[in-house]
């Protein structure tokens, strides 16, 4: 039914003889007698049941001359509203959350492939390609997330645990696939290579951060690349995914829009407002929904009481999947057929990427408030993408130990990162214990780059007035004079020398 | 009726020590009686749905655009989406019925003409219009969408708030939805009570990065319009409902454009500045012509057009002339875009622009004190 204009569905339109027509005219008559107000009485009733009530309000006088092809007496349900047959039996639909829908994988927590005719069976090249941007993102994220806890930048939101999801979904897209993100998603920029340096120049806000240094750490953007500017209201960005994705296919682009959230986004109207228009718009799109357990403290249990987010794209008219989000094979091949059909057949998709957060909301977030140790360290332990992935690797012959030296040392270099972070042994080392260690940073030989990054200046004063609107209106015009005197006056009181002249 | 007596009534105080009280002054004594129809004249049993008093007043047929038609604002609207559909080939229009040709028949015969995915329903959802507009515009595209009224902006408030307005501010200019212009039906129109007559201006002039836009006419409405979907800066432009058909004059058929952010001096005068924007300024104007008249009172009469970002230097400029400022608007007293004006005119780079002659207020606020129930609406629209 999907596609098929209302106006089209009514095969078992009613026509009737004209013996039919003249009972309906007796009825009509008699139900002009009997208004509703009064009752429909000992006559009134039995005719009704004859003719139909359906039959009576048919024949209303200007529906008389409307009515004109009635093809046989079927009792089928006309409504506009919904295509279904009748049902006699009163039973309400029992939603389904014991026995959801299953959750699609490719690779088992070993790193094997169960089924073989789901290998992708990508180069080597490129798997390893996934397997040190997810390595260099978990890096980078200890990095900053311990340079936060030293005051050296503000804030910092780690993703730990959903490298999988971004990279798996990132790889199977074409490079100018336009990307919506909501903030855990930095990995998608980590494959399309974005340099370390920018990363670092927007969560320091220093002159090289392409965002002018206005928006608080993590909240990336990039055009060449095509990753739309973070935002930190939630959802927001999905019905504008919608419409970038509606924009794409008018131009005939061949391109699609990918668009990420969380579950808990997924509460929001945006979420329902852009699925619905996805759908009835017939949109290019992919809804990649991260189910990671918790919006900052709330379980799903307390999100939603559905089938998750999965569930609801039928709801919609949306073809959805399940995955497996710690199964970067997994993610790919869903992400893989889903841009296929989207581009193809003008029509969304959502695909529910299950998997944990194994860190922390962010750096305000302490979540051992609401969630246990033993929890987070199984996900860590047993069930991580990256292990996963270096399991299959090795294999197969791609990965060894001395390689996963080799390359811990040069992303180190690459991060600048201080040493201690990773253990000697080789072991990933947990979120948690990272953020105890105490700080080694005056040990380590290859802070330049980082050092470099604190180092840069933060972007002019000035710069707080420009690009409100494209051209500068005389009212802000006036308020940044207005600041430049004030500075001028009073900048021993401002710590100017941080800032570019 | 009322609305020009209240506003004769206020201006006697500027001229004399009356001592008369406000009911006396509507009621008939002097000067109003001649302009009050009282009650008695429909009759005691007969009570007519009385629409709001205002004439519309065309201004004289433009002669530097080319060749005009009669229009009314509707379809002076309907021109200049077909001028925009026509000129740039990625324009959409979209919102609730619009496909039809909308519940105010703005968009009458554009489907056609374009086809179905230019000019298109989308579900019943003002945040998802909203959201749905900016991603297509951040693609490069123009967007326009409508927001069936005023009244039903509020869910969409967020993403024109949060997103649309901070976009290119936030990306660094990476990413913009400027080609993005949002439609919508504003203002009083004489039965539309709580939820179809609202003026939401004021919550939007608070908000940088946005442009919000009323015009009072349809000649003004097509210009502003054209100007709005062209500008590189997410626009707002409210029509004022009641003019939709009330209102007609001679508008150019080729496209045209009116500044934005450049308020309209419509009559120079030398003792009061009036202010006003969309319906209202049809009122003021009836309100100097009474002044003049009847006072000797020289009225000078500006049509903002654009709420943000404003016109400063021109209504600054004026009330440096006059020393005396109105500015009258209908929504809300507290809060309304008048304090803003009045307290921006009232700054000391001015200078001593505010006359010390008198002692009966030097600005003044005329404005609707609360949201209005039906049946009030006539009374209301004339107070």
């Amino acid at each position: 039914m999907k596609g098929q204009p209302l106006s089209r569905r009514g095969e078992g339109r009613i026509s009737e003889g004209w013996s039919a027509k003249m009972a309906m005219a007796v009825a009509v008559a008699v139900a002009r007698v009997w208004r509703p107000s009064r009752g429909l009485g000992r006559t009134g009733l039995p005719l009704l049941r004859l003719l139909g009530a359906r039959g009576l309000a048919r024949f209303h006088p200007h529906r008389w001359q409307q009515q004109q092809h009635f093809s046989s007496l079927d009792d089928k349900p006309q409504f506009p509203g919904a295509s279904a047959e009748f049902i006699d039996k009163l039973e309400f639909i029992q939603p389904n959350v014991i026995s959801g829908i299953p959750i699609y994988r490719v690779m088992d927590r070993q790193g094997q492939i169960i089924n073989p005719s789901e290998d992708p069976h990508l180069p080597q090249e490129k798997v390893l390609k996934f397997y040190k941007s997810m390595t260099l993102l978990n890096t980078m994220d200890r990095i900053l997330y311990e340079s936060q806890r030293q005051g050296r930048i503000s804030f910092y939101m780690t993703n730990y645990g959903e490298e999988g999801t971004h990279v798996g979904s990132a790889a199977a897209l074409d490079d100018t696939d336009l990307v919506f993100g909501q903030y855990r998603e930095a990995g998608v920029l980590m494959y399309r290579d974005y340099p370390l340096e920018l990363f670092m120049a927007q969560c320091y806000g220093n002159v090289s951060d392409l965002g002018k240094g206005r928006q608080m750490p993590v909240h990336y953007g990039c055009r060449e690349r095509h990753f739309v500017t973070i935002s930190s209201p939630l959802a927001t960005q999905i019905p504008q995914a919608v419409g970038a994705a509606y924009a794409a296919k008018r131009a005939n682009a061949n391109r699609v829009v990918i668009c990420y959230f969380g579950e808990g986004a997924a509460s929001e109207g945006d979420a329902h407002a852009g699925f619905n228009f996805a759908a009835t718009l017939e949109c290019p799109i992919i809804f990649f929904c991260r189910n990671n357990g918790y919006a900052i403290s709330t379980p799903t249990s307390e999100q939603y009481r559905g089938d998750g987010i999965a569930a609801r794209g039928p709801g919609y008219g949306i073809l959805s999947i399940r995955v497996d989000g710690n199964d970067v094979f997994a993610v790919y091949n869903a992400t893989k057929e889903a841009r296929r059909r989207a581009v193809a057949e003008n029509q969304p998709f959502l695909i529910e990427a299950m998997t944990y957060r194994i860190g922390h909301h962010s750096t305000s977030d302490d979540s051992s408030a609401y969630r246990s140790v033993d929890e987070v360290n199984y996900w860590d332990k047993q069930d991580h993408p990256i292990s996963r992935l270096r399991h299959h690797l090795q294999s197969r012959g791609w990965w060894d130990d001395e390689q996963e030296k080799a390359w811990r040392k040069q992303s180190r270099k690459k991060m600048s990162g201080p040493s201690s972070f990773i253990s000697e042994e080789g072991y990933w080392v947990p979120a948690s214990e990272v953020c105890l260690r105490p700080c080694t940073y005056s040990k380590c030989s290859v802070m330049e780059a980082f050092e470099q990054a604190e180092r840069k200046l933060k972007p002019n004063p000035s710069l707080i007035f420009s690009d409100v609107y494209q051209e500068m209106p005389a009212q802000l015009r006036k308020q940044q004079e207005s600041l430049a005197r004030h500075l001028q006056t009073y900048g021993e009181h401002y710590p100017l020398d941080h800032f570019e002249k | 009726m009322a609305a020009v007596a209240a506003f004769a009534g206020w201006l006697l105080r500027l001229r004399a020590a009356g001592a008369d009280g406000p009911w006396r002054r509507l009621c008939g004594a002097g000067l109003s009686r001649g302009f009050l129809q009282s009650a008695s004249a429909y009759g005691a049993a007969a009570q007519r749905r009385q629409v709001a008093h205002f004439t519309f007043q065309p201004d004289p047929e433009p002669v530097e655009y080319g060749q005009t038609q009669k229009m009314n604002l509707f379809q002076a609207v309907t021109s200049a989406l077909d001028n925009s559909l026509a000129k740039d080939p990625t324009a959409v229009i979209f919102g609730e019925d619009v496909a039809f040709g909308g519940v105010f028949r703005c968009t009458v015969g554009l489907r056609d003409k374009y086809g179905k995915d230019r000019v298109f329903n989308t579900p019943l959802c003002e945040q998802g219009i909203v959201g749905f507009g900016i991603g297509i515009a951040v693609t490069g595209a123009t967007a326009i969408a409508e927001i069936q009224f005023a009244d039903y902006i509020f869910p969409a408030f967020d993403q024109i708030v949060n997103e649309a307005a901070k976009y290119r501010y936030r990306s660094g200019d990476l990413f913009n939805c400027g080609s993005l212009t949002i439609r919508s039906p504003w203002g009083c129109v004489g039965h539309g009570a709580l939820y179809h007559s609202q003026s939401p201006e004021a919550f939007f002039a608070h908000c940088p990065g946005i442009k919000v836009v009323v015009p009072r006419s349809p000649f003004q409405a097509k210009g502003l319009l054209l100007s709005c979907i062209e500008d590189k800066n997410p626009c707002i432009f409210f029509e004022p409902k009641i003019l939709y058909r009330a209102a007609v004059e001679q508008v150019p058929v080729e496209p045209y454009n009116i500044p934005l952010s450049q308020a309209e001096v419509i009559q120079e005068g030398s003792d009061v500045t009036l202010v006003a924007w969309g319906t209202q300024v049809h009122v003021i104007r009836e309100v100097a012509a009474m002044a003049q008249e009847k006072l000797g009172v020289s009225c000078e009469v500006i049509d903002l057009r654009t709420i943000l970002p404003w016109d400063v230097d021109t209504v600054c400029k004026s009330v440096i002339k006059t020393g005396r400022l109105l500015v009258s608007h209908e929504a809300p007293l507290t809060g309304g875009f008048a304090s803003e004006i009045s307290s921006t005119v009232q700054e000391p780079q001015f200078g001593n622009s505010i006359s010390s002659e008198s002692p009966w207020g030097r600005i003044n606020r005329s404005c609707a004190s609360q949201s209005l129930p039906p049946s009030h609406g006539s009374v209301f629209l004339s107070s």
